[in-house]
């Protein structure tokens, strides 16, 4: 079972509940991280997993061979993000422009165009205690996280650990990164703030998980600081608030340090179990965790 | 006329907030938001929508049934994964489709032609504060970078058009694509952090990023006080990389008040009839006087920040240059 957390707005406490809901489920069922958060990843940061294996990602751009090249001009026709430029004395590549869609190389009627990796980033796997873990950092200067997000994916097998949950800590926005990110998911849980911030960016993130069909609950965080719009928004979409965790400056220093918080504060753990109950039961997995899938179920 | 862009890497460290105060602060300026994601400024500026524009970008690839053989070609050419074969005919999924073109090109018999969609709208409004430049990306949208740059280019024609001498720009999270479009060329990236692991870590990438792009960057800890060590260690790293940290807003509950009224930190309501001048100077709700004050701690810190950075703005253009 695949479980993303995302949220329209940054810094609502994300990752702080990806990260206590795989400390709080580890050891009971087999948990695989994924921070698709490639941009910023910081799930390390509370996690310190002992990287095992790290990978380069590249990404296919054109070279062209100038002794070939008659300056057609079909490479920059094709090219739909003017990553490729034709004068009729020589033909410029703009690597940092490449979706690396493999247009040019496959329509050049010279066959001038070779493609040659370029690198936007690495994947790195490891294990933080019993959890499986994995993170992609993007390199700086490259615009692409998608590409990346989706190597990152590519590490979990499947839908993850048989019996098992996968958990993406997902970046944050709406576009395409996200997209990449939850994907595929089985349920989305969407980390809001009580304010007209947190409102506003949960009604985009709402917008994509319905777009994507992935069904969703609300995790409402830093709550009794704000308002209580978001409550009543949910409430008035349908949409089950999963768990409110109060305001509490103690946690915001313990996030602060890279501390965690289900070890300092025992509630929360019994919080985060229940909250995986929620999903779990919504989702047809059975009650001590152990996910049946569908599929099995029919068999 | 100089570009400021306020980013943070990590989301939620007080960026908009910080925007929207400068807001407040400055006197002849446009405002953009730029965070085309999931914008946010127009909560604290309620702006006055003036135009509204469709932004049409990303392409997408359609199949005429009709003109299909089946062959395939389509799908095996897409990188993206977006073109499935079913019962033998190709299922375009509209989500994974980057409008690349190429398999309307590589199909043989012309059955695959691209449209153009909808990406989301761009707006001008006004505020109480001045002209304002903000975009909606639709979800599940590609090519925000493109509209970030629309968001840029619509703002800096106001800006000359009005000879207002600066903009100011709410940035995107993270260093990615939209990032890269908004940090072109600005005449100072002020980077708005808080002294957490996570804001330290992406501070440090995003500061890698300004180098990248040779912009002129300098630092401002919000919630100084949450974690003392943090903080110094961001001052460490700063002095470390010769970056000034040009202020230090302390954690004020007041910040979150304000973003619940809908108000720039810096402004404050009375008794709900409006504004009132700090020095309580009896102005009128509604006065062409934008500098509304209120004496939080928070606020106070936040003046001091932006006296600090328009030196740097029009000090560093005069030195640098
Ligand atoms: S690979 Fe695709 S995106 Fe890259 S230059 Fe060629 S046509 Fe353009
Ligand atoms: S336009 Fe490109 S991404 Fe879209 S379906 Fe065609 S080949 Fe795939």
């Amino acid at each position: 079972m695949i479980i993303s957390i995302a949220s329209g707005k940054g810094g609502t406490g994300k990752t702080t509940v990806a990260v206590n809901l795989a400390l709080a489920l580890e050891g009971a069922i087999p948990i695989h991280f994924l921070d698709c958060d490639v941009e910023e990843p910081n799930a390390h940061l509370f996690l310190h997993p002992e990287i095992e294996h790290s990978e380069k990602v590249n990404l296919p751009v054109p070279v062209v061979d100038e002794s070939k090249c008659d300056g057609c001009g079909k490479c920059a026709e094709v090219c739909a993000f003017n990553a490729i430029l034709a004068f009729k004395s020589q033909t410029i590549v703009l690597p940092e422009l490449c979706h690396g869609c493999g247009g040019c190389t496959l329509l050049c009627p010279r066959g001038a165009i070779t493609e040659s990796p370029k690198e936007i980033g690495e994947v790195e796997t490891g294990r933080a205690g019993k959890i499986k873990f994995s993170h992609g950092r993007l390199k700086i200067g490259s615009a692409l996280a998608p590409p990346l997000v989706n190597a990152v994916r590519r590490t979990a097998d499947g839908r993850g650990p048989d019996g098992g949950l996968v958990i993406v800590d997902a970046p944050p926005g709406t576009s395409c990164p996200v997209v990449a990110s939850i994907k595929g998911s089985d349920y989305c849980v969407l980390v809001t703030e009580p304010t007209p911030f947190g409102l506003n960016d949960l009604m985009l993130a709402v917008d994509l998980v319905r777009e994507l069909d992935i069904p969703c609950g609300v995790v409402i965080n830093r709550a009794g600081l704000g308002d209580d719009t978001v409550s009543s928004f949910c409430s008035g979409e349908g949409i089950p608030v999963l768990l409110e965790i109060p305001y509490d400056r103690k946690y915001a220093e313990c996030y602060a340090r890279g501390g965690r918080l289900v070890e300092d504060f025992p509630k929360l753990r019994d919080a985060l179990c229940g909250l995986w109950r929620k999903i779990a039961e919504s989702s047809g997995a059975d009650r001590d965790g152990m996910v049946r899938r569908r599929e099995m179920a029919e068999i | 006329m100089k570009e400021l862009l306020v980013i943070s890497g990590k989301g939620g460290t007080g960026k908009t907030s910080v925007v929207a105060s400068f807001a407040a602060l400055a006197d002849s300026k446009v405002l953009a938001d730029c965070d085309v994601d999931a914008a946010d400024l127009h909560l604290l500026l309620s702006p006055e929508e003036l135009e509204s524009h469709e932004f049409i970008a990303s392409r997408l690839a359609t199949l005429d049934e009709e003109k299909c053989i089946g062959c395939g070609r389509c799908s095996e050419a897409c990188r993206f994964g977006a073109i499935a074969m079913a019962d033998g005919y190709p299922v375009i999924d509209p989500i994974s489709c980057e409008g690349c073109t190429v398999c309307s090109h590589i199909c043989p018999e012309g059955a695959i032609t691209m449209v153009d969609a909808i990406s989301g709208h761009w707006f001008v409004s006004d505020t109480r504060f001045g002209p304002m430049v903000h975009a909606k990306l639709k979800a599940a949208e590609e090519n925000s970078g493109k509209l970030v740059s629309q968001v840029r280019r619509k703002a800096r024609e106001i800006a000359e058009r009005q000879g207002l001498e600066c903009i100011i720009t709410d940035g995107p999270p993270g260093v990615g694509c939209p990032v890269i479009s908004s940090i072109s060329g600005v005449d100072l990236a002020l980077i708005v952090t808080e002294p957490t692991v996570a804001g330290v870590h992406d501070m440090e990438r995003v500061l890698d990023l300004t180098r990248h792009f040779d912009v002129n960057a300098a630092v401002c800890i919000n919630k100084c006080d949450l974690d003392e060590g943090n903080t110094e260690r961001i001052e460490d790293y700063c002095c470390a990389e010769e970056i000034e940290v040009v202020g230090k807003i302390p954690f004020d509950e007041e910040m979150v008040k304000a973003v619940v009224r809908g108000e720039p930190p810096v402004a404050r309501v009375s008794g709900g009839h409006g504004y009132v001048e700090g020095f309580g100077s009896g102005h009128e709700a509604g006065s062409a006087d934008s500098r509304k004050c209120s004496d939080g701690k928070a606020a106070q810190a936040i003046r001091r920040l932006w006296d600090r950075v328009q030196d740097r703005l029009w000090q560093d253009a005069d030195s640098g240059e």
